[in-house]
């Protein structure tokens, strides 16, 4: 590598850089420079404005705002829709737990068991990945729809009543959104787990621990972070998440997500739709904030 | 000398990677973790293969829709994968504004990882708070961050299209790829950049021969993060789209009235070709370690 650079250029050898330069007291800035500005603008200024505008008053005809400082709205938002918040809660943890349990074993598997086909395993588990989220979700609506591959063919069969049907139920949303979060739950789990000392596990079995024990008392304490990763890169989408509710709730449950969109692209509440999301937001920073100081909140950056 | 430090560095690697046989397995009992991790797995595909499946069935009906039914095999939808104009031109849309996206992510996000590894305070003051923002933009609802920025955009009076969506994708986009192209710059030699300017490489020189071609393959993987960011994203975009409609929110609009088989045409493409990037990218990783 060095020989090219050295021919390039002979005469330079003997030019040692100056160390003194302004330009090196600069750099860290110059190169932060351009991502800072653009997450200050795109992400940071508009949550201000996000709660600036929860605290206007909006001509939903025209969709021009006025700041009146109306700090009522987030009473009154909320007690127009807490009914979605709480379904919004039962739903996104419902998901949550189940992603937890079912992706955990899957998890431990390729951690400890996955060999040198770890990669192949882990790409199975990304799959979903590569087919759009909205196409994912439609699938599942053709999947549960009544007279669908399942339902259809149960029904057909006599095994099922010709009433019984999933779609537009909680249950088909719960269904939706366990699947399309899985991944994020599962390889936080991964890291987790495949992070733990295989050295740890055997010490434990030297001094007579059973495998019920190794595993409550050294595997599950060590995966503890992880657990946490999974369930704050699970939840916190999942409770904002509108398209399951939309494509597989039918008319029923609905969600917050959907609430906020509705009053952003239908209704024009520019500041309903604020307050809502700055509540959102407020719910949300509660799981971040706690993990940032439980955790340090760089620790998200090896599970992602 | 490298080639047999190499060997053994994999050797090494090789036999600590090997997985420990526990000296006692058990019974019917070892069989349940690989039937329910296959199980796993099956249910993750499965809908995959119902979209594949589904883009071959004929349709009936007079509707050009995709019928729940199962009414024989064709390759229609795939000779006429552009028929329906509105599909197609967002299609377009979404891989102009994911690999648009893409670019503009990348450079930034690597310039920022680059700040982020090589400098800490007091040189580098403020790099607490970027990584806090980084996480809050990783972390935050993706509902909320898309809200937000339809607020700003309204109350600033920009019309919404293609520029909104882009600078959109890249704010949502910049984070992953600085965590991504960082992670891969951990191991990095700072040594081989200051051998180089020993040499009498000034700072573009030693940036372009040594430092790009080291961290490569990590903005690689940022790249391809930020790209598949983009052309999934819904919710963000369905904020901040307007006139100008990418792939999935016009799938996503099209539920209402019924989904065309073309629709499952381009996702099981994009599948195919997200697939074979994957284990492209797997097999260049296994030979490069």
């Amino acid at each position: 590598m060095e020989q090219p650079v050295l021919a390039n250029h002979p005469g330079l050898v003997t030019g040692r850089r100056r160390r003194t330069r302004p330009g090196k007291f600069l750099a860290p800035y110059l190169l932060a420079l351009p991502a800072g500005l653009w997450l200050l603008i795109l992400f940071l200024v508009p949550l201000v404005v996000m709660l600036s505008l929860s605290l206007q008053s909006c001509n939903t005809a025209t969709g021009a705002c006025v700041m009146t400082w109306h700090w009522a709205e987030f009473g009154q938002q909320l007690s127009l829709y807490h009914t979605q918040f709480v379904t919004s809660f039962y739903f996104a943890g419902a998901a949550t737990v189940i992603d937890l349990i079912v992706s955990f074993p899957i998890a431990y598997w390729i951690a400890f068991h996955g060999g040198a086909k770890k990669n192949f395993f882990l790409l199975m588990l990304l799959v979903p990945f590569f087919v759009s989220f909205v196409i994912r979700t439609v699938v599942w609506e053709f999947i549960l729809s009544d007279q669908g591959i399942i339902l259809g063919n149960l029904k057909s069969a006599g095994i099922l009543p010709q009433s019984f049907h999933v779609l537009a139920t909680g249950y088909a949303v719960v269904a939706g959104l366990a699947y399309n979060y899985l991944p994020f739950t599962a390889l936080p789990l991964y890291v987790a787990i495949e992070r733990i000392d295989k050295r740890v596990l055997d010490a434990a079995y030297d001094l007579y621990a059973t495998r019920r024990q190794a595993f409550l008392k050294v595997i599950l304490p060590l995966t503890v972070p992880g657990l946490f990763a999974a369930f704050l890169l699970t939840f916190i989408p999942a409770l904002g998440d509108y398209v399951n509710q939309q494509i597989l709730g039918g008319t029923n449950n609905t969600m917050i997500g959907t609430v906020i969109q509705n009053a952003f692209l239908t209704n024009l509440d520019y500041a309903g739709g604020s307050a809502l999301s700055a509540i959102l937001m407020a719910i949300a920073l509660v799981g971040i904030f706690a993990y940032a100081r439980l955790l340090g909140s760089r620790t998200i950056e090896e599970y992602l | 000398m490298t080639a047999a430090v190499s060997t053994e560095a994999t050797a090494a690697r090789e036999s600590a990677g090997r997985p420990r046989r526990p000296q006692r397995r058990r019974r019917w009992t070892r069989y349940i973790l690989p039937a329910y991790s296959w199980l796993v797995i099956a249910y993750l595909v499965f809908p995959i293969l119902v979209m594949v499946l589904y883009s071959f069935n004929k349709v009936t009906t007079g509707l050009p829709q995709i019928s729940f039914a199962w009414n024989g095999f064709t390759t229609q939808w795939y000779q006429q994968w552009n028929a329906i104009p509105q599909l197609t031109s967002s299609f377009w849309l979404s891989i102009r504004l994911a690999l648009a996206s893409t670019v503009l992510a990348t450079i930034v996000g690597t310039l920022l990882a680059l700040a982020l590894v090589r400098y800490r305070p007091p040189r580098f003051r403020g790099k607490g708070f970027i990584e806090q923002v980084m996480f809050l933009n990783i972390a935050a609802p993706e509902i909320v961050l898309g809200a937000s920025l339809l607020g700003l955009f309204v109350t600033l009076n920009i019309a919404r299209g293609f520029a909104t969506l882009l600078l959109a994708h890249v704010a949502f986009s910049i984070a992953y790829v600085a965590i991504t192209v960082r992670a891969r710059m951990a191991g990095f030699d700072r040594s081989l950049e200051e051998a180089a300017q020993d040499l009498g490489a000034n700072a573009w020189v030693t940036f372009r021969k040594i430092t790009l071609p080291l961290i490569f393959p990590g903005i690689l993987a940022g790249a391809l993060m930020a790209f598949a960011l983009s052309i999934d994203d819904f919710v963000t975009s369905n904020f901040v789209s307007g006139a100008a409609v990418p792939f999935p929110v016009w799938v996503y609009g099209a539920t209402r009235i019924g989904i065309p088989p073309q629709v499952f045409v381009f996702g099981s493409a994009i599948f195919a070709v997200g697939i074979l990037c994957a284990l492209g990218s797997i097999v260049v990783g296994r030979r490069q370690a």
